[in-house]
């Protein structure tokens, strides 16, 4: 273990964590300006230009408010949920390659934390590592819209992960490997010089399957039962304040930050961009721009969509997507099999069938959610 | 059979939240911009004065006795040639109103004989404490118009003899 290495590690762990925290600073202000835009407002603008000093100003307000420990709470859990929620979201990113690896002073430099081999299934259990602290946080409450928070949190994030782990399962055959390197690499180049080799193009349906899947794991519009303001007040941290509801905050955009990074690695080429290999620089601006692209997708269906109500969201987990995310795990490996034995040109089975079985899908949960018109008959 | 118009519907649902993101935004930069108000808006109360710098107001308190919320309160005083404020026989020496309890209803508008009072266009009506609230005769008399002069004047005996002074047709 030689002292340089160890350094390496450190400065990138703490840039990572520093470029985590910061943006998850500047996604709530990203968030609201976005969202003002949409609905013809513009957003906050008071502090400093354009607003860029509103998040110092709120983590001012947080640090200095009051924190509340209701009596009958179990204090020792009450405190460490916040914390446990917090870690996973900020450790989940380690295995993100944000950069391909270059020579800087003679010195070999790597754009990543950690390089694990399984790095695919490091997210997954991590991923699930994040319930608890929500669970946890509404149960150590003493209160009953708390409680109705964390479960309903729990019950919707296993629903969901198996959708999100089949449709990771999708990448990973497509790689053939479970490094997030290898996948990353697998994605590099192009066909017929112009359309990206990107697993978007070739698991279409994967990919929305992943970005609906992670609305619901990251307790998002229009899936966000865990804080429905209307039903629960405001769910799992409704007994949280000051510092610990600032905690709490910052996990859950810190996990949209990350949950981007790890869909635009997945499923949009990581940092594979024009030009990336004759300049390593770029790889990181490229991974950056297609997070931001990614939370704005995000941003934007909040804007949009309704929350559903908490039977339907489990019945679309449970009877669409799982169904839907375990037949294109079974066409994307047949493909990936006729492509090997019989022609590489075959390939292109994979997102033909696949937008045929989510054709099929749509048809089906179309016919058992149309309202059924008795009186025309 | 329905498989492309349910995707093209939440697609339309997007487009239509895409497509406010480049409209103008119709939010008004509230303390550097104001928007003036409609031309019967009732904001906060302003007493009158005629054109010579003479108060309208002549202490009936009649605007007291309409108020719903007994929030105006009024003390008359006599005036003389020596001291004159109003061009009645008396004026507010007292003026005073209770801007927590005013409901803005415009009764006291309505029952002036002299349209003395009238509810003008402020709205700006923040304070800090209780006792605030009271809003005395001086914060709300307009002040005194140009080429007018102000109150108390000095006026030659036997110009002022009505006890309610002449006054026009009402322009509202």
């Amino acid at each position: 273990m030689n002292f340089l290495l160890v350094l390496e590690w450190l400065i990138k762990g703490f840039v990572w964590a520093l470029v985590l925290l910061g943006g998850f600073a500047y996604l709530t202000l990203y968030e609201r300006k976005a969202l003002a835009r949409i609905q013809s407002r513009v957003g906050p603008n008071r502090a400093g230009p354009w607003g860029i000093l509103q998040p110092i100003a709120d983590a001012v307000k947080l640090i200095f408010k009051e924190e509340l420990t209701p009596a009958k709470a179990d204090k020792l859990i009450f405190t460490l949920a916040p914390v446990l929620t917090v870690v996973p979201a900020v450790v989940i990113t380690a295995v993100v390659p944000w950069g391909p690896s270059f020579n800087i002073f003679g010195y070999h430099l790597n754009l990543y934390i950690a390089d694990i081999n399984v790095g695919v299934l490091y997210i997954m259990s991590i991923a699930s590592i994040a319930v608890y602290g929500i669970v946890l946080a509404g149960w150590s409450s003493n209160n009953k819209y708390a409680m109705m928070g964390g479960l309903r949190s729990s019950a919707q994030m296993i629903s969901y992960e198996i959708a999100l782990g089949l449709s990771f399962v999708s990448a990973i055959l497509l790689a053939g490997s479970m490094r997030m390197l290898d996948i990353v690499t697998a994605q590099g180049g192009y066909w017929f010089h112009f359309i990206p080799k990107w697993f978007v193009v070739l698991q279409p349906i994967g990919t929305g399957i992943f970005l609906i899947a992670t609305l619901a794991e990251v307790n998002r519009a229009p899936f966000d039962m865990p804080e429905a303001e209307q039903e629960l007040t405001a769910g799992y941290h409704t007994e949280y304040s000051g510092m610990k509801f600032a905690l709490l905050f910052m996990a859950e955009y810190t996990k949209m930050i990350a949950i981007s990074a790890i869909g635009a690695t997945l499923f949009f080429g990581g940092y594979n961009g024009p030009f990336v290999d004759r300049f390593p620089w770029l790889g990181p601006i490229y991974i950056f721009v297609k997070i931001i692209i990614l939370l704005f997708g995000m941003i934007w269906v909040r804007a949009t969509f309704p929350r559903i109500r908490y039977d339907r969201l489990m019945a679309f987990g449970w009877k669409v997507l799982l169904p839907l995310s375990l037949a294109l795990v079974f066409i994307t490996a047949v493909g990936i099999i006729l492509a090997q034995q019989v022609n590489s040109q075959l390939i292109i089975v994979i997102p033909l069938a696949s937008l045929l079985v989510a054709g099929v899908a749509v048809a089906l949960v179309d016919r058992t959610l149309r309202r059924k018109d008795y009186a025309r008959r | 059979m329905r498989v492309v118009e349910p995707v093209v519907e939440l697609a339309r649902g997007l487009w239509t939240t895409l497509r406010m993101m480049f409209d103008k935004p119709v939010t008004i930069q509230y303390p550097e911009q104001k928007k003036p108000v409609k031309p019967r808006f009732r904001g906060r109360h302003v007493l009158k004065r005629y054109e010579n710098g003479l108060e309208k107001c002549i202490g009936c308190a009649l605007c007291a006795a309409a108020c719903p919320a007994d929030a105006i309160f009024v003390e008359s005083s006599e005036n003389t040639d020596e001291e004159r404020y109003s061009p009645g026989e008396r004026y507010a020496s007292t003026y005073e109103i209770n801007m927590l309890r005013c409901i803005y209803c415009g009764f006291c508008e309505d029952a002036c004989p002299t349209e003395a009072i009238v509810l003008g266009d402020q709205y700006e009506l923040s304070f800090t404490d209780r006792r605030q609230s009271i809003y005395p005769k001086e914060m709300l008399i307009e002040p005194v118009p140009a080429g007018g002069k102000p109150t108390p004047q000095k006026t030659e005996p036997g110009t002022f003899t009505r006890s309610v002074p002449a006054m026009k047709d009402p322009q509202d």
